[in-house]
């Protein structure tokens, strides 16, 4: 081939890049291919604290591809792979959507419900404030989605190995057992790959089963922020796990944490929006999981003043 | 054979001097642009007003004036403010410190942050893109809580991605000043004060 023609087979592929924009968001749920027969189910066993709101999810990977999971904390997810994200309290409230789009970024969306349950429209990009006749419950802006999403490794936040471990956790707060799929599950089928031998089961490596648990909800409630990543919040805070080399540490989580644990506990009982963590997505203190903390921290410190000389 | 060899060596030693050249000229390059990018964001900072809240005030010569020996370093942490202000009757909605850098009012009291290098109290871990997401998004560090009044991040969101980064990198060659500006007065404290002088 000469090299003019290779010229010319370079420049259309560029071109075709370049017009491989996204369309624009559907205004229904139902058009976003959510009743898809391929989606799947699925339950990270440390979810993220939502005012106890019921939550459903679901992914969808376009076919023939495969998530590569060469960087076991930060799947690469092909182009194409869309999630949602069902909030339900007495009946479906909103359902969230986020897609990876073919330049390979991501955007997001919130369909809120009808209070019939029977059709959810896009809601606006800046957010509702509250919607009426549902208590005051809020929606979140596109850039609130991103200020969470955007501040780990990977925007994909519960669908991960530690997430989906066949080894789940029993004693994690609020997790739903109910899914298709988990992560020994995706590997047999060939949609995870590349997935190093040591971080097959992953499970946090912990002193004790609440010790486990408690790193467990520190990771899937404040890790997406406080992490070690370039895009991380800039706090010295680690609190996401990592399984690199197969099982996940914990000992940086525990010294950070210690440092700062009447802080710490002051933000996690608080829902004054000036202070509470997380700052974004609830209004209503996690009281199973605060005790779980605070008892966590009493056998910690106790522990660790005895230790002392 | 000789002939062609000098005429061989001639493009070869004019490529690589013109090379040495290139890779002499591109810190310079690169230097100058900084300088630009960095006076540019100067300019901004300058023009868009952020000493007029971040710098703390004093009363100089002429009056009341920004503390220049502090630039930009915020609320000092040695003013300490426990209640909001007693507002005056009237149509009175928010109060300011002589400092110009703590603001009493419905939100509960505010107060600007420290935006010079430092490490530890000011920007210094901040990435450019933290920066970014903070204006953009109202909140603080990009994800927390919400930036308080009076912060107009919602006329500054409109600064583009090139402004932005050169106010950032303006921000950036500033001298550090270590200052930890104290966290919010929430509404509630307000309130609670409020209630208590109706009694």
């Amino acid at each position: 081939m000469s090299r003019f023609a290779q010229y010319l087979i370079a420049a259309a592929a560029l071109a075709a890049g370049l017009c491989a924009h996204a369309s624009p968001l559907p205004m229904h749920l139902r058009d976003t291919g959510l009743s898809d027969a391929r989606n799947l189910s699925f339950s990270p066993q440390y979810p993220l604290w939502s005012d106890g709101a019921h939550k459903r999810r679901w992914i969808y990977l376009p076919p023939g591809t495969a998530i590569d999971a060469s960087r076991p904390d930060a799947w690469e997810f092909p182009a194409g792979t869309r999630l949602w994200k069902e909030f339900a309290l007495s009946g479906p409230v909103e359902t969230r959507f986020i897609e990876r789009l073919p330049d390979g970024t991501w955007r997001y969306a919130t369909y809120i419900w009808n209070e019939e349950g029977t059709d959810a429209t896009l809601a606006p990009a800046e957010g509702v404030a509250a919607l009426p006749n549902r208590d005051g419950y809020s929606i979140p802006s596109e850039s609130d989605c991103r200020a969470c999403h955007e501040s780990a490794a990977v925007p994909v936040l519960g669908f991960s190995a530690l997430q989906l471990s066949s080894d789940r956790d029993p004693l994690a707060p609020h997790a739903d057992a109910r899914s298709d799929v988990d992560l020994d599950a995706l590997v047999s089928r060939g949609l995870v790959k590349n997935l190093s031998a040591g971080a097959t089961r992953p499970r946090i490596e912990a002193s004790s089963p609440i010790e486990r648990a408690v790193l467990g909800y520190l990771h899937g409630n404040c890790g997406h922020c406080h992490n070690d990543t370039e895009t991380r919040v800039p706090v010295d805070l680690t609190l996401a796990e990592s399984v690199l080399g197969g099982a996940a540490s914990s000992d940086h989580v525990l010294r950070s944490l210690l440092n700062v644990r009447s802080r710490f506990l002051a933000r996690v009982s608080s829902r004054d929006s000036q202070r509470q963590m997380p700052p974004l997505g609830t209004r209503l203190i996690d009281v199973e999981a605060l005790a779980l903390l605070e008892r966590w921290i009493s056998e910690k410190s106790s522990t660790t003043e005895e230790s002392k000389p | 054979m000789n002939r062609l060899k000098q005429t061989s060596v001639w493009p070869v030693t004019g490529m690589l001097m013109l090379g040495a050249i290139t890779l002499a000229t591109e810190p310079a390059r690169a230097a100058d642009g900084d300088a630009a990018k960095i006076a540019r964001g100067k300019y901004l900072v300058t023009t868009a007003a952020c000493n007029d809240c971040h710098t703390p005030w004093h009363v100089g010569p002429a009056g009341p004036e920004p503390d220049m020996s502090r630039m930009l370093s915020g609320h000092p942490q040695s003013v300490v403010i426990a209640q909001p202000a007693k507002l005056p009757p009237g149509p009175w909605t928010l109060a300011a410190a002589p400092t110009n850098t703590a603001w009493s009012g419905a939100w509960g009291v505010s107060f600007t942050a420290n935006l010079t290098p430092d490490a530890e109290t000011g920007l210094g871990k901040w990435t450019q893109a933290t920066f970014m997401q903070a204006i953009r998004t109202g909140r603080h560090m990009g994800r927390g809580r919400q930036i308080l009044p009076p912060m107009p991040f919602a006329m500054y969101r409109n600064f583009t991605d090139e402004d932005l980064g050169a106010i950032y990198s303006y921000l950036r060659s500033i001298p550090p000043i270590r200052n930890r500006v104290p966290e919010p007065l929430p509404p509630s404290a307000v309130s609670v004060t409020a209630a208590a002088a109706e009694k």
